[in-house]
């Protein structure tokens, strides 16, 4: 019987919400503290199922740095009743976490190498704790560049917070929309075409790539990665299916032989690569 | 009396069996008739079993008939099965009640009284133990499940007859459970019953009765009942179902079996291993009291595989192919095993009569072309 026998993992800890704000529209960002328990440790890349009172619990990746104890953030998009509940709350709300759940970026393990992120609209939130490590742990890694594509001006997660990464040195940071608005003078197209340019001037076996985004936008970024040398072994992606439960239980986020929910939601790609260019697997 | 696990006896009826289980305080599940099947409900005697019946079973077809009257347990497995009971259809999970400063939150566990299922048959045996691996992942244990499981026992009934749809033998899970029982009875072809002691659970509970050694000839006589069963079975997986179906997603053959599949869903209700659930939010009408139900999911609904801007498989071909391919294949990947012990259920139940074994053998006798 595993360890977590005596202890219910379908039950929430209550957080308090210690600031919250918004980053764009429709996202926001919320800091919270744990009420009852330890604060929790986590791994960049893992996620928590969020509880709204009398809404419901979703899945929200960990957005924050996890070098930073006592502090758990999350950056959500209200796209719906619970995700649009927990991206309303207020400085002081209460909620309900479970986790942290799943795989992470295992970037810690790449020192050494040249880490290239390549994150697509609401994906860098998930790789957000991620880069911060490389960030912290600079001198341990050869190179660092973040590719980062949004659909509009508007939609750039961390805008100001990405212009400070940019302004570092020792970074490569690629900022690129779909669509132009007037004032905007940065780069306009899919993320793949910065991607193939920061590529071309490295050496694709040195490269460890991460990769979070729309599962489309995922699979052209791996085609360039590829195509740059970059081997099927040092890409991690990021994948999402839907998750009642978290724990291997509901079922619901099944692929192929794999839970999402347990052994993801961070695969190195070769693990899925068969399944993953599958149509309503 | 030599009570001792491993033990065989015999036993004129199962009357004194079920007698004794309640007089020590278990409460006893066991077959009775319910609307023209057979279903698992409490029993207070023998008498309540449905002695004298047996059933015809084939695809999109179940129907109970007058057996010989003197038999108790000439059918086999019904539209319901064990984990209605171990994994509810619905079940509260913990509650929530609004408070000053946020919410206070409850947990909860359903009681449950320990619990005998009697008439456990050798495919619902295998069942509870692919269930077993799910609940318990290693990493996570649902505590309900695990509750409920360590208060029970298992009275396993050695089928002497297999219905058309029956496959057992195939999976490898039956017809006679050789172990997972805490007592198993065999029907004898002379009457009477051999009685198969498989726990200490098992040996305190037949201690109390009073049994006659079972010789040679008769344990013999008891294999003999199954071999017959397992002989009357024509429907079989095949051996390479497993790779067969993984490298063959593209199968022409999905095609034909979604255009009569009706995406209903009575499969994965009826199947005995099936485990997927969805959480609900009940809410009451002050909006100060939530609570959290699991309830019984399929992955036959549209809904199951929503993510925001659409559900991921949207046809029916794609959520067959999950269902038997999760069945069959996939289920080796997660818990090491099959995820199907051949009762046929879903054979049965299955309102145009779609017979996974049909299909999965027809993609096995002509596969794809693999590219190397
Ligand atoms: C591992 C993982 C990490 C995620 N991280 C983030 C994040 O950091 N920020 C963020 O804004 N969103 C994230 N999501 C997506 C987020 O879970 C969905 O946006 C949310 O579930 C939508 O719920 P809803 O009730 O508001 O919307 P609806 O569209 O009404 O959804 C109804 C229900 O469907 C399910 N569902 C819908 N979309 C998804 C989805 N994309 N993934 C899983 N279940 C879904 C949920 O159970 C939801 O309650 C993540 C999803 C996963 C699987
Ligand atoms: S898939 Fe069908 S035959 Fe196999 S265990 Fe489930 S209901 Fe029984
Ligand atoms: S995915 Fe489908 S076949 Fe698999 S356990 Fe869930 S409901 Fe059953
Ligand atoms: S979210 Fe329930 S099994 Fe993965």
């Amino acid at each position: 019987m595993s360890v977590s026998a005596a202890t219910d993992p379908m039950l929430p800890r209550r957080y308090r919400v210690r600031k919250t704000w918004k980053e764009l529209a429709d996202v926001s960002t919320m800091e919270l503290e744990a009420l009852e328990g330890q604060s929790m440790a986590f791994q960049p890349g893992q996620f928590n199922m969020l509880y709204a009172f009398g809404v419901g619990e979703v899945a929200i990746s960990i957005s924050g740095d996890p070098a930073e104890e006592g502090k758990l953030v999350h950056t959500i998009r209200d796209v719906g009743a619970v995700s649009g509940a927990l991206a309303s709350v207020s400085d002081g709300d209460m909620i309900g976490v479970r986790g942290p759940f799943g795989s992470a970026w295992p970037v810690a393990e790449q020192t050494g190498r040249h880490i290239v992120f390549v994150a697509g609209g609401l994906g860098l939130a998930p790789l957000r704790p991620a880069i911060y490590h490389v960030l912290n742990n600079r001198d341990q890694y050869a190179g660092l560049t973040v590719v980062y594509g949004s659909r509009s001006p508007h939609d750039l997660l961390y805008a100001e917070e990405v212009r400070g990464w940019k302004s570092r040195f020792d970074t490569e940071i690629e900022v690129t929309v779909d669509h132009a608005e007037p004032g905007w003078t940065g780069q306009v197209g899919v993320v793949t075409v910065p991607l193939d340019r920061a590529l071309a001037g490295n050496n694709g076996a040195e490269v460890s790539a991460f990769v979070c985004g729309p599962e489309i936008m995922m699979r052209f970024s791996v085609m360039s990665l590829k195509a740059a040398g970059v081997s099927e072994d040092k890409i991690w992606i990021s994948m999402e299916r839907n998750m009642k439960c978290a724990i291997g239980f509901c079922g619901h986020c099944q692929f192929g032989g794999d839970f999402i929910c347990r052994d993801g939601p961070v695969f190195r790609h070769d693990h899925v690569a068969k399944l993953i260019n599958r149509k309503e697997v | 009396m030599p009570d001792a696990k491993g033990a065989s006896f015999l036993l004129d009826s199962p009357g004194p069996l079920v007698d004794a289980l309640r007089r020590q305080g278990w409460r006893v599940i066991g077959p009775k008739l319910g609307q023209g099947a057979i279903v698992y409900e409490e029993i207070e005697s023998a008498a309540d079993l449905p002695r004298g019946l047996t059933d015809e079973q084939e695809g999109g077809h179940y129907r109970l008939r007058e057996g010989d009257p003197d038999r108790w347990f000439d059918y086999v497995v019904g539209p319901q099965n064990w984990k209605k009971w171990l994994f509810p259809a619905r079940q509260k999970l913990w509650s929530a009640e609004r408070s000053k400063d946020g919410f206070s939150v409850e947990s909860h566990e359903d009681e449950w009284p320990k619990t005998a299922i009697f008439g456990a048959r050798a495919c619902e045996i295998a069942a509870i133990e692919v269930q077993d691996r799910v609940f318990d992942n290693g990493d996570f244990a649902d505590s309900g499940y695990t509750k409920r499981r360590a208060g029970m026992l298992i009275v396993a009934v050695q089928c002497a007859r297999s219905a058309a749809t029956c496959f057992c033998a195939s999976m490898n899970t039956g017809p006679r459970a050789e172990a997972g029982f805490d007592v198993a009875l065999t029907e004898l072809e002379t009457g009477g019953f051999l009685v198969e002691c498989g726990s200490d659970a098992g040996a305190a509970v037949l201690d109390g009765l009073e049994l006659a050694d079972a010789s040679a000839a008769q344990q013999q006589a008891g294999e003999a009942v199954s071999h017959k069963a397992a002989a009357e079975q024509t429907r079989t997986m095949p051996a390479n179902v497993e790779s067969v179906l993984r490298d063959n997603l593209d199968h022409p053959r999905w095609e034909e079996v979604a255009e009569r599949c009706l995406s209903c869903a009575n499969c994965t209700l009826a199947c005995p291993t099936c485990f997927c659930s969805d959480v609900e939010e009940v809410n009451d009408l002050s909006g100060d009291h939530a609570e959290r139900w699991r309830v019984w999911d399929s992955c036959f609904s549209l809904d199951f595989s929503y993510i925001h801007g659409g559900a991921v498989r949207r046809s029916t071909l794609s959520r067959y192919r999950q269902w038997m391919t999760h069945k069959l294949s996939s289920w080796h990947d997660q818990f090491g095993t099959s995820g199907c012990v051949g009762c046929g259920r879903c054979i049965a139940w299955c309102p145009v009569g779609i017979d996974i074994t049909e299909e999965a053998g027809a993609i096995a006798a002509e596969p794809l072309a693999q590219e190397v």
